[in-house]
């Protein structure tokens, strides 16, 4: 019975993660919900390789694209082998060879990238990430130029019948892969190396004085970082099938950023909330308004001020209310607070949204307002100020509530 | 071949000279708050922004007068209710920030002023030719821009060097904490220049506008050339900037205004590839082509080989 126990509790949060990557195709299964899927997948495999350099390593990196670029590139390049018959293996192992060749670049980049941590790594990061990206449009052999290269994920040999030909199955084939890579992820924090990673984020020099080359750490995990976001180009690779250059540059570097960001730095799971809800930003919000990036921008910075360890430390700093059995003294507050919270969401946004379009009639939250009628902008914004009123009122009592519920046992008054 | 010459010259000038309006901004913040301020450049694309919509009703010189000073008073409020709210948090934090506003920047041009390229127009009187040699035209707005960037050098040296406003500027970036005993408000003094700094790349943004375009990805253009111009200057050193920035400029103008490449190179040792080699595009570059490559290049050279940059004394 304890052994069950011990096994759940070592165990059960694997099996759990494995059943819900396998079982969602079961809860959505249309084209698009695949599609979203197959994203999100990536997404996470992507960011959690991010996170093992800013969250775990503290090194800022604002090119990390470039192992996902490249892994993907050469991952397009083994379709077209494939295709040839210059190799013969399944597609499957694309992802795997994606990783080698993020691995690749990462050595030799890292070798002269990671001696120093801080603003020099971000420089050295941006440049070189600039670098690759102008220069994918030179070596068109390679890149392809501005169109990027396409292979086809049908050919070679199958893998027990399975042709990877449908999108479901490389969602199957990616659900495998992402939780392969986040288990080896798991496992690299808690080596040696991973936790000396975080002792030279905290502290180099005090590392350097026990021993370690604070050089050769950060090294590792970066190593490692290209090798797993090298697996996520592979895994991009065989998603689309092709690859360009947009891929690899500050662009996308700045999205897993954000998508780390958000989700929560430090933690091992906030990469992963963050990597979900980008995905769901950029595929379903982005139907409903054109402006979605600005109000991701607006969730970024916000997150950045208020929140700075993100969703997932958002969530952990009730750890102690939780285990002191005072979380359920913090819903009233929330609620008193949340709910003109949320009003004032909606107000800005229904406003944003007003000054933005151009139609004679918007229609938003099932409402339909005219952006020409002066009474719908004082309304609005009436609804809008008073509810940030609202807010501001509220907000000493859920403080005075949070540092209650956080105080230890046994203090009086 | 002279003319050439004089025109890569001077239009190299004209681009180093622009640069460094960014660059003295962004070194100058980060001599005093060690923040490498990432949205530095979309100061100067807010800049654009305003004197064209300021030049529509007004004219170009109201533009100039009044977007630099919008930009200003903006960027002083993101240092006090944003970057000293984060400050706390480390420089990692604010570098995260300032990338973050550079982005939220970037979406709000495109939901005010549209996705579009704004046909921002230099004024009238500026449009004739400053002088013709070899039959290419050196136009008035050209010269102009030179002479208003060096102007306001001049003015910043002035300021710093012998103004009281400046010393105490100095005395602040070096000894904040004595600066505050001695009776200053050095928490105003940061954020009267990163106003100031937030300006002069407003300025900048006005000036370029009407010759490097206006459009909302302007930013981005020249938001990396000049980081890697105050890295490879020297984090924090205001000559330093200044050396860089005229050497990227006329680094590039030169790049782009020069016929050689890869296989003249080639040839200087007698070597010679089929052109059906598998690494073909390697061996057939060309300079101009690769200018847009040689400000990076030369920004991981000067960081691997002199972190500190040319005339930086600060280490990490």
């Amino acid at each position: 019975m304890v052994i069950l126990q011990t096994l759940v509790k070592k165990f059960g949060i694997w099996v759990a993660y494995l059943a819900v990557l396998l079982l969602l195709p079961q809860l959505f299964d249309s084209i698009l919900a695949i599609s979203i899927y197959n994203q999100m997948a990536i997404a996470i495999v992507f960011a959690l390789s991010y996170n093992m350099l800013l969250g775990q390593g503290g090194m800022l990196s604002f090119g990390h694209a470039v192992y996902f670029g490249m892994g993907g590139f050469l991952g397009v390049h083994t379709l077209l082998m494939i295709e040839n018959e210059s190799v013969y293996f399944s597609v499957m192992w694309v992802p795997f060879i994606g990783g080698l060749f993020g691995l690749l670049c990462a050595l030799f980049i890292g070798s002269f990238s990671t001696r120093k941590a801080g603003t020099v790594f971000a420089m050295i990061s941006l440049g070189i990430g600039e670098l690759i990206a102008a220069s994918s449009l030179i070596f068109v052999d390679f890149f392809g130029g501005e169109a990027g290269i396409s292979g086809d994920r049908t050919f070679g040999p199958t893998f027990f019948g399975v042709d990877f030909a449908q999108n479901i199955q490389i969602y199957y084939l990616a659900a495998i892969w992402t939780f392969i890579a986040t288990i080896f992820m798991y496992l690299f924090t808690q080596t040696p190396a991973g936790r000396m990673a975080n002792a030279v984020r905290d502290n180099p020099i005090r590392a350097e004085f026990i021993g370690y080359s604070a050089r050769r750490v950060r090294f590792i995990s970066f190593c490692a970082a290209g090798l797993f976001a090298g697996v996520a180009g592979g895994l991009f690779a065989l998603n689309y099938e092709f690859i360009t250059e947009e891929n690899l540059n500050a662009a996308t570097s700045g999205r897993v950023l954000l998508m780390a960001y958000i989700g929560g730095l430090g933690y091992f799971i906030g990469p992963i909330i963050g990597a979900v809800l980008l995905t769901l930003m950029n595929t379903l919000l982005s139907t409903y308004t054109d402006l979605w990036l600005l109000y991701l921008g607006i969730l970024f910075l916000l997150t950045v001020m208020f929140l700075p360890r993100g969703f997932a430390g958002f969530i952990m700093m009730h750890q102690v209310a939780w285990l002191r059995g005072r979380l359920t003294s913090l819903i009233k507050p929330y609620l008193i607070t949340g709910l003109p919270a949320l009003v004032f969401l909606l107000g800005v946004v229904t406003l944003i949204e007003l000054i933005h379009t151009e139609d004679e009639t918007l229609s938003i939250w099932g409402l339909s307002l005219t952006p020409a009628s002066v009474p719908t902008w004082i309304v609005l914004i009436a609804i809008t100020g008073a509810a940030f009123y609202g807010i501001r009122r509220s907000l000493p009592q859920l403080r005075e509530a949070w540092h209650a519920a956080n105080k230890p046992d046994g203090e009086g008054n | 071949m002279l003319d050439v010459l004089i025109f890569a010259t001077l239009n190299g000038l004209v681009t180093g000279l622009l640069l460094f309006m960014l660059a003295s901004g962004l070194t100058l913040i980060f001599s005093m708050m060690g923040v490498l301020n990432f949205a530095h450049a979309s100061f100067y694309m807010l800049g654009a922004y305003f004197a064209y919509s300021l030049s529509l009703y007004f004219g170009f010189w109201t533009g100039l007068i009044f977007a630099p000073l919008i930009v200003g008073v903006l960027g002083a409020l993101v240092e006090r209710y944003g970057l000293r709210r984060v400050h706390q948090a480390g420089h990692v934090a604010e570098l995260v920030f300032t990338f973050g506003l550079a982005f939220l920047i970037e979406e709000a041009v495109q939901f005010f002023w549209g996705r579009d390229t704004k046909s921002y127009q230099s004024p009238d009187v500026l449009n004739f030719a400053l002088f013709t040699l070899f039959g290419q035209e050196f136009s008035a707005y050209r010269g102009f821009m030179i002479a208003i960037s060096v102007g306001i050098f001049i003015g910043l040296y002035y300021v710093l060097t012998r103004s009281r406003v400046g010393i105490i500027i100095q005395a602040a970036i070096t000894h904040p904490n004595t600066v505050a005993n001695l009776g200053h408000n050095v928490p105003l003094i940061f954020m009267g220049v990163f106003g100031v700094g937030t300006a002069l790349a407003g300025v900048a943004g006005v000036i370029a506008g009407p010759v490097l375009t206006t459009f909302p990805g302007m930013a981005t253009v020249l938001g990396s050339i000049v980081f890697v111009i105050v890295v490879i200057g020297g984090l924090g050193s205001l000559a330093g900037a200044f050396i860089a920035s005229l050497l990227i400029g006329l680094l590039q103008s030169f790049a782009i205004a020069s016929d050689v490449g890869m296989e003249d190179l080639l040839d200087l040792f007698g070597i010679s590839f089929p052109y059906d080699h598998a690494l073909a595009d390697l061996w057939g570059l060309t300079l101009p082509q690769v200018a847009p490559i040689l400000p990076f290049l030369l920004l991981v050279l000067v960081l691997i080989f002199r972190p500190t940059g040319l005339m930086g004394k600060r280490e990490e």
